[in-house]
Formats: structure tokens, sequence, C-alpha cells
């Protein structure tokens, strides 16, 4: 079979049990995509390609012998930001470059016990900060929907991987967005779980009561299937939620008549791009036909967000970023005099721009004499924004609305401008913020035939509702076939 | 004018877990440099903790011994500075919302007893070692200890001397011993101390500028550092000048303090609240049932002693300052029932031998049985008391039971008469002189003859025995 | 509020950053410009609003007080940049 890379994860599946193909066919078969598009989309920061095949051998015995888990021989690419035993993890920057964690991120475990083929990192904005892909160490990660525009970010290259068919799924992580927005400018699917629904064990900090894993998918079945693997309790992360997560499968295909979905006004005034309103307008004329019902919200604090999250995510990055400074692992500088001109040397060169900036900003806020005008409002601002969520799910299942204010923008357009770049994120955001589940699933294309992804967010662990009415919509709506023509050299 | 010092003190406490507060590295040192890290201590990318029960449990009841309120809800804050020993640069600690408030010890003092209030017992993790090189200008970074739980005990500036600042040291250290939750050792580090001292004019109440000291490693070199320090406070303030607020650091060679003025930039610790982390829950019923595991403590043994044994105050409160002691002593006495000498010994032959050796207690060979048929054989008058401290250095050194040392070494107490008779008879016999002295009337040769006669026996003769047949021989001659 | 130059070095300084000229030009000015963005915050009432430090409503988990192996020395010092014996080594802190 010449096509498996482009298949999705339950397609293949169907093939390995019924012994049409192997994971080693599989592997191969994504292995040489990869050789194909890689040199333009540029996704990957490290590839193993025979430690790959290596997992797909193991994969196809575990098949052989019976004793395999649903996911066992399917390919799968982690962001850059997770711990992977003796494997180069680096986070998208210079200070990491040749780090290599003596242990697996609990993720990176539950992928390796499922007998998953991880075919290596994916690139990534640095330390996550960005919304483009074009921070990291690495260079920039190009859109395969066009070349010369961002996929999107911080997940960039999780997203540009699937969409490119360089991988069948891939995991990610999402902060303020880093999920859904790349989701959205690739034309793929993409789920930021309910905080502490997927262990942060192992996956490198940047703002750490914001950051959850999430998987990318080229449709809703194989998020769900993710999903049943990733979530779960971990007692390695205090904030791991001791809950019962569902089969999430069995949302899939289900009626969604007579559920509600809201639509916040706060979120619909900030619709300024034609295409977008018009693939939200025809989302929500899907949904109707599916007996979906529609009510008006209003979350009045939502407008604040995106100031109180870029106080707050500084914040806790400038804490946990303190820890690269050149002693026990990651670049250290040359010539220096003494302890702390290593430090700030180290850092100068190890660090990006853009995370030198949120390292400078989230000090600055919490320094003596403005943790109260900052830190402490954003706070409390985050508590009035989850109520604002809370009070709003007790009239409706889940809450519709853009995923990104446009479809991708160009590589190179914002990075001179923080604050643009930041707004790309005024949808995102707040889903953070409150800790929900959030997806985004392709919802049509612009005029320039571009990717627009519509968001679904849910209350605190209902990822069952948002798969639900996500496969509904891809059932009917079919928004998820479209493929970007990606032009091979 | 005259002055009065305020004193302050800070208490760091290492806290005698097996496991590291938020990994489970152990807590017990090895030999070599990093041997006990994981990447949780290391601070490593992705890492994150996980909180240690019994060092909650630990932080409760020293809260408890110290009248605290416990909190029921607490939050772990993030304390953050760039130091090579600190792998993530910066420390879990508490900030707002410590796990307990608003304590007091009583302390004795040369005026009595005196209340010390407790700000605040928070928990937090310990640093690791920075060994500075001797020759070249590095320095090497041990992380063994990073991570071992400790207990921060802030206390009211209520202290106005050294001496009772030093007591209240005492104090917690002994409490802290007590609870079994902390080995005391100050010279390893496991119990540390930091002052703030100010001045301010008698009978005022504003305080003034203070400074901070650090690196006492010993209760008497805290004492020094602030006499010292109380001293030059008050030769700047009279001679007109101003106090600068610093930390100083002791130094114990030369006994005074020097400035720790460096490079390092001004603290501003932007502590915030550890996302990592969730808000502790204490509720009452824990407290509760860690309270019912309180161990009798100090103020309350002393008490006991003095009331159940009928020992002076003296007495209870010199064998209750150390948990072991005290043990010790009550072990003692099950044995053999009375309290007074078995004070006695312990006060002098048993502390001299202890202070001597630098032992402790898990390396004595006296068990406490051994010491108490010792004493036994004293009162039954099969040994002098003199003789009884030869035989204590001999089971001190080898743990041998005092009746087989006794026994081989041939101490037993004469007390047989018709021996001890031929020996006075001899004596008489060889010193007519002494013997016409005596009955020329001057009776003080008794004492002469007894002390020949102790001699002649080896020092086993039975005192009082001999003394009544001495004079009983004495008698004789006189009349005959 | 308004950051200043001064401010500006005070915070390369407490987050240990070495910044060119440029960098504290440019940073000054974009610092400058998100600032100005965040105190829209002070237009929320939030008299009497907890402050939230995680989305998550439970309270902190609690580890048994049991020892696990640390990892083996190789592994601890494995990403280390400079190391001796088996101790980091770092250039000593200048007073
Ligand atoms: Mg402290
Ligand atoms: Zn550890």
């Amino acid at each position: 079979m010449s096509d498996l890379f482009s298949k999705s994860a339950h397609e293949l599946m169907s093939l390995l049990r019924q012994g049409k193909t192997s994971s080693v066919e599989i592997t191969q078969s994504v292995l040489d995509r990869i050789k194909e598009v890689e040199p333009d989309v540029r996704a990957f920061v490290s590839l193993d390609e025979e430690a790959a095949l290596e997992s797909a051998r193991r994969a196809d015995s575990l098949l052989a012998s019976g004793a395999s888990s649903p996911l066992t021989g399917i390919p799968i690419a982690i962001k850059d930001n997770m711990c992977f035993k003796g494997r180069r993890t680096t986070c998208g920057s210079k200070i990491l470059e040749n780090f290599k964690p003596p242990y697996n991120a609990t993720v990176v475990e539950k992928l390796e016990r499922e007998g998953m083929v991880i075919l290596g990192s994916a690139n990534m904005d640095e330390f996550a900060m960005g919304s483009s892909t074009e921070t990291s160490h690495w260079g920039p990660t190009r859109n395969p929907w066009g070349l010369d525009l961002t996929p999107g970010g911080s997940s960039g290259g999780s997203a540009a991987s699937v969409a490119a068919c360089e991988t069948t799924v891939s995991l990610g992580s999402d902060t303020g967005g880093s999920i859904r927005l790349p989701a959205s400018y690739c034309g793929v699917s993409g789920m930021k779980p309910t905080y502490g629904s997927v262990s942060r064990f192992g996956l490198v900090a940047y703002a750490s009561s914001l950051d959850q894993i999430g998987p990318f998918a080229r449709d809703v079945n194989d998020i769900a299937l993710l999903l049943n693997l990733i979530c779960g309790h971990d007692p390695m992360d205090s904030t791991s939620a001791p809950v019962n997560h569902p089969d999430f499968t069995a949302f899939l295909n289900t009626s969604v008549g007579g559920m509600t979905i809201g639509a916040p006004s706060q979120f619909l005034e900030k619709i300024e791009n034609r295409d977008v309103e018009n693939v939200l307008a025809d989302a929500k004329r899907v949904f109707e036909d599916l007996g979906v019902k529609f009510i008006e919200l209003s979350l009045p604090h939502l407008d604040y967000g995106i100031a109180a999250y870029y106080v707050i995510a500084p914040c806790e990055a400038s804490s946990n970023l303190a820890r690269y400074d050149g002693v026990k692992y990651g670049f250290r500088a040359p010539d220096v005099e003494g302890m702390i001109d290593m430090y700030c040397k180290s850092r100068a060169a190890g660090f990006g721009q853009e995370v030198k900036r949120r390292i400078m900003l989230g000090t600055y806020a919490l320094s003596s004499g403005y943790y109260d005008a900052y830190y402490l409002k954003a706070a409390k601002i985050r508590t009035l924004i989850t109520e604002d969520f809370k009070k709003a799910f007790e009239s409706c299942d889940a809450i519709l609305c853009p995923t990104a204010p446009a479809p991708a923008f160009r590589i190179g357009e914002k990075i001179d401008d923080p604050m643009q770049m930041y707004l790309t994120d005024v949808f995102t955001i707040p889903v953070n913020m409150a800790g929900l589940p959030g997806i985004s699933i392709p919802g049509g294309l612009s005029s320039e035939g571009l990717p627009i992804g519509i968001q679904l967010i849910a209350s605190h662990f209902k990822e069952s509702k948002l798969i639900q009415l996500s496969s509904a919509f891809q059932n009917c709506a079919k928004r998820h076939l479209a493929r970007p023509s990606l032009k091979v050299n | 004018m005259e002055y009065e010092a305020v004193i302050g003190l800070e208490i760091h406490a290492q806290l005698l877990t097996d496991s590291k507060a938020f990994c489970s590295c152990s807590t017990r040192f090895g030999a070599q440099p990093n041997m006990n890290t994981c990447p949780i201590c290391q601070g490593m990318p992705g890492t994150l903790p996980v909180f240690n029960r019994k060092a909650l449990e630990f932080t409760i009841k020293m809260a408890l011994a110290c009248n605290c309120r416990i909190n029921e809800f607490s939050r772990f804050a993030r304390k953050n500075y760039y130091y090579p020993d600190l792998p993530k640069n910066y420390q879990i600690s508490q900030y707002e919302l410590p796990i307990s408030e608003h304590g007091w010890v009583m302390v004795e003092t040369e005026s009595g007893q005196r209340k010390i209030g407790i700000t605040r017992i928070h928990m937090e993790e310990d640093a690791g070692k920075l060994v500075h090189d001797e020759f070249k200008p590095v320095s090497y970074v041990d992380l063994n200890r990073t991570g071992v739980p400790l207990i921060e005990i802030v206390s009211e500036p209520d202290m106005r001397s050294p001496e009772e600042a030093a007591s209240y040291l005492k104090t917690l250290h002994s409490v802290l011993v007590y609870l079994r939750i902390c080995d005391g050792n100050m010279e390893e580090g496991s119990f540390r101390c930091d002052a703030n001292v100010s001045l301010r004019p008698v009978g005022t109440t504003a305080l003034g500028t203070k400074t901070e000291l650090k690196n006492m490693n010993s209760f008497r070199n805290v004492q020094r550092g602030l006499q010292y320090e109380i001293e030059r406070h008050t030769d700047v303030l009279r001679d007109g000048g101003r106090i600068v607020q610093e930390t100083r650091l002791f130094d114990p060679v030369t006994g005074s303090t020097v400035s720790m003025r460096s490079k390092e930039q001004a603290h501003d610790y932007r502590y915030f609240p550890d996302p990592d982390l969730l808000p502790l829950h204490v509720p009452e019923e824990w407290v509760d049932q860690i309270r019912q595991t309180l161990p009798e403590l100090p103020a309350e043994k002393k008490e006991r002693f003095i009331s159940e044994f009928g020992i002076p105050s003296y007495d209870a409160g010199v064998l209750t300052a150390s948990r072991e002691l005290a043990e010790y002593f009550e072990e003692v006495v099950k044995s053999f029932n009375n309290p007074k000498s078995v004070s006695n010994w312990i006060m002098t032959e048993f502390m001299r031998a202890l202070k001597a050796d630098e032992k402790s207690f898990s390396q004595i060979f006296v068990k406490p049985s051994q010491l108490a048929s010792l004493l036994q054989m004293i009162e039954e008058g099969k040994i002098s008391g003199k003789i009884a401290k030869t035989v204590f250095d001999d089971m001190w050194a080898t743990g041998e039971d005092p009746a087989k040392i006794v026994q081989e070494k041939g101490l037993m107490q004469v007390s047989d008469t018709s021996e001890l008779e031929n020996i006075i008879l001899q004596i008489l016999k060889d010193n007519p002189n002494e013997v016409s002295k005596y009955l020329s009337g001057k009776t003080q040769v008794m004492g002469f003859f007894v002390g020949q006669a102790m001699k002649a026996s080896k020092g086993k003769a039975n005192p009082g025995m001999l003394n009544k047949l001495l004079a009983e021989q004495l008698s004789k001659l006189s009349q005959g | 509020m308004k950051i200043t130059p001064e401010q500006v070095d005070y915070v390369a300084v407490l987050g240990r950053l070495h910044l060119t000229q440029e960098e504290k030009a440019k940073y000054l000015s974009q610092l400058d410009d998100i600032l100005k963005y965040m105190d829209t915050l002070a237009e929320v009432d939030t008299e009497n609003v907890p402050p939230m430090a995680s989305p998550v409503e439970l309270f902190n988990p609690l580890r048994d007080d049991v020892v696990k192996p640390s990892l083996p020395i190789e592994a601890a010092l494995s990403n280390a940049p400079s190391i001796e014996g088996t101790s980091f080594k770092v250039p000593k802190i200048i007073d």
C-alpha cells in the first residue's frame, strides 16, 4: 500500500488487525513521506529512523502475539518539550541544544507502553513561547498549506507534521492556544484537554498553571483514541486530576440532537475577518441541522483574558526558566568571570529574543512593588474569568467560537511586533486561564483556500462533549478531508 | 544613653524523614557528591514536586509543641534567587499562609521564665552544598542535600540578651530532639540559626535598624556573635553613627562579625504561589490525631521528674535537657529505685565520661540495667563508692557487667570481721608511736589507722565495719 | 505603568540576563507597550475576589515517605557542562 502515510490511526489499526499491513510498512511509508516533504515543511527537530523502525518491529511482534493495545504500531511525533529518555529534548532552544533527559515524560512512557512508534521530536516556538513556531532555535516550520506561512504555534511542528502526513498523529502542548491555533492554521484537529487531565510530568514547563498536553490528528476519531491513551491520573504530577476518564471513542458518531451550544457575545464582537465569520456561521448552521440549540451568552471578563495571561504566564515562566543557568545541564557560555557572569552570559546567549522578553516581563511583574498591581491583579481576574465560564456552562453543553481571528499569517509578519503576535490568541487564552478543555477542528477554507478552525469549549472534564459535537460536525460537514497540495520538489 | 538589645531568631531544622521533601531520594548523605540525586531534586526540565506526608506531619508536631495555630489551609510559594546550590534557582518555601503561626515557648532565663513568641513555623526545601576550591577560582556543587525537608521557625523579636537567645535556642533544640523530628546536629548543619539584632534606647518601643547574623554553628557561637554585634551597634550608636541594615557573617576564629556585602544584588525574592503544588489542607481531626502522638516534652518531663522522683529542680533540669539522658535516667530508676542516687551518678560520673568521649547515646556500652546493678552493689555495701568509680570506668570501656568486673578483679568489699581484725592488729603492731599518741588523747590519729587499713585492704575494706572494729581494738588497748 | 531604563537594568540583573544596549532599548519600548496594555486590568473591580493560582480546585496530594533509587551517578552527571569527580564544577562567586 503506498498511501499508508496519509491514513488515520483508526484506519491503520484495522488494517493492522486484519494483517493487511505491518507497523514496519506503515513506519517506512511515513519515513519516506518525511524524506519527501520535510525539506519544505521542517516540522522536526530530531528524527531517529532506526529507532522508529526498531519500535515498529517490536510493535509487529506485539501485534503478532496478540498482546497489543489499540494504538500499537501507529507512528506519532511528540513536541520537542516532552522528555524522551536518552534522546535530545531541546524545547526549541539553544540553551538545551544537547540536553538528553535521563528520564521519560509520563506521556512518553505511555506511548512506549502502548507500543506506538515515536518518530521524533517536532519543532516548536522556543519554550513554547510564540504563536508561529518562528522563535525556535532550529528555524521556523512552514505551513503545508503555503510554505511562506507560519503553521501557528507554539506546537507548529506537531500540527504541520500531521497536516503534511509526516506522521499519523502527534502530541503538542497548549498554554495559551499552542495546540488549537496551529491546528486551525494547518487544517487538522487538536485538543487541549482539561488542565489536570494529562500528566505534565516530563513536559518542560513554560507556565505551569496553564500548560497542558494534548493530541493532534487528521480526524476526531483519532483524537478520541489518543485521549484514551494519555488522559489519566499521575502520582508524579500533584496537579493531575484523580478522575476516571470515560472511553472517549464511545462518544464518536452519536447523536447531538437536543444539545445546547452557547455563543458568547464578547467572542462574536471580536470577529473582524469575513472568512472566519462565514466559517463560523456555516458551522452554526451545520450544528442547527444536527438538532443543536444555540443560545446567547455573556462572558463579561473575557476582554481581560490576554492582559491577565501575559502577566501570569511570563511570571511563572520567569521562575520556571531560572533553572537554565549552565550549572547542571544545558548551554554554558565560555569565557566568563565568575559565577554571576556565567549565569548572565549563558542565559543571554542560550535564550532567544521572545524568551528573554517574557523573562523580563515576568520578572518585572513579580518584583517588589509591582506584584500587587500585576500578578495578584491578574490572578484575581483569572478567578472572574473562570466564574464567567462556570456560569455559562450552567446553560449550555459547549461554547462555539473561532479558534483564531484569521487564517495563517506569513512568516516574519508579526515577529517584531510582540503585541500583535499576542493578540492572535484572543480566542484560545481564556480557555487556559480557566483550565477548560477546548478543541479546534477544521471548519472550512478561506477565500484564499487556507484552513480556518472552529473552536468548541466545554466545562471541566467534559472532553467527551467536545468529542461528541466535533464527531457529529465532522461526519456531517467533512471539512477535515481537505488536504494541502504540498508541492514536492 | 543606655540601650537595650532586641533579638529575633530564625531557625532552620532538617527533618528526619527517610526521603526528600519533594522526591523519593534518600536523605542520608552519600559519601560521594550527587549520589542521592534524581531528575526532580536536580531541577531538571519537566520535573514536578510531590510532597512528603511525613514532612508535613513533623512540621505540625513542632508547631503543636510550640503552641502554634495550625492553619487549615496553607500553601507553597517559590522564593526566587540564583545560587549554584539551588538547582531550580528557586526554593520551594512558604510565604503567605504558612503551615502554622502565632505560637510561643517558655524559656529559662536568669530572671526566671520568659515567654518567647513564635511568629511562624513553615516548611521548605534545603539547598545543596557548595565547596570552594582552595587554589583555583572554582567551586564544586553537591546536590545530595538538595530537597531535604526543613522547617523554618521564626521567633518574635522577644529576646533581650545573648543569654536569652541561647536559652531559647537550646529549648527549641531539645523540643525538636524530643519529638524525634530532627537530629539536632549543629556542626553538620541539621540545626542552624540566623539572628536579627537591633538596639533601642531603654524605655522606648520603636525598633532600631537591624543586622542579620549568619554562620553561628554552635550555641556558644550564637552567644558570642550576638555579644559582638550588640557591642558593635552600641559603639556605632554612641559615636552618633548609623547602623546599616545588612547581613553579617560570624567568624568563630576572631569572634567578630563581618559584612557580607557582595556584587549580589539587593534581595528581591519575587515570592508567588508555586503553581506545581496545590494548597495544603490540614483538617482539625488530623491535627488532633497528631496531637495524640506527641511525646512528653522537656518542660513536662522536668515537672514530672520533680514530683514523681522527688529530685531537686536543678537535677530535673539537667536530666531532661536531653531526651536521651532523661530516658536513660528513667530506665536506671526502674531497676534501682533510689532516684537521687541515680541522678547524682548520672550528673557526675556518667556525664563526665560522656563528655570526655564525645560519644552519642547509641554508642554507649553501659546499659541502664548495668548502671543500676552497680548502684545496687554500692548500696548493699558490696563495694565502696570509690571502688565503684573504677568499676564504672571499666564498664564504660568494655560494657561488662559490674558484678563480673568486681569478681574478676577481686574488688569485693571486705566485710569479713576476722580478716579485717587481722589487718587492724597488724597495723597497730607496726605503728606503736601512733598508738601511744592515740592513747595519750590525740584521737585524730584515728584517720591515719583507717587510711593504713584501707591501703592494706587495697581499698576493699568496708569503711563502716573498719571504723567499728578499729574503735573496738583501740578501746581494748586503752583499757588494757 | 511606565517602565524606566533603570528598571530594565534592574530586572535584567534579577533575571540574570546579560543584555546589550540595543536589546535594552528594544525591551524598554516593547515592555512599555505591553505594560500599557496590561494597565487595562486596573479597570476591573477585584475587591473581595480571591486570586487563582491554579485551575485545580483540589488540595495537594501527599506522598508516603518511601525512598526510591536515585539516578545512577553517570546519568546524574551526563548533561553537566563541567564536572570534577562527581561534583558539578562552576566558576567561583566573585565578591
Ligand atoms: Mg528559609
Ligand atoms: Zn531526588
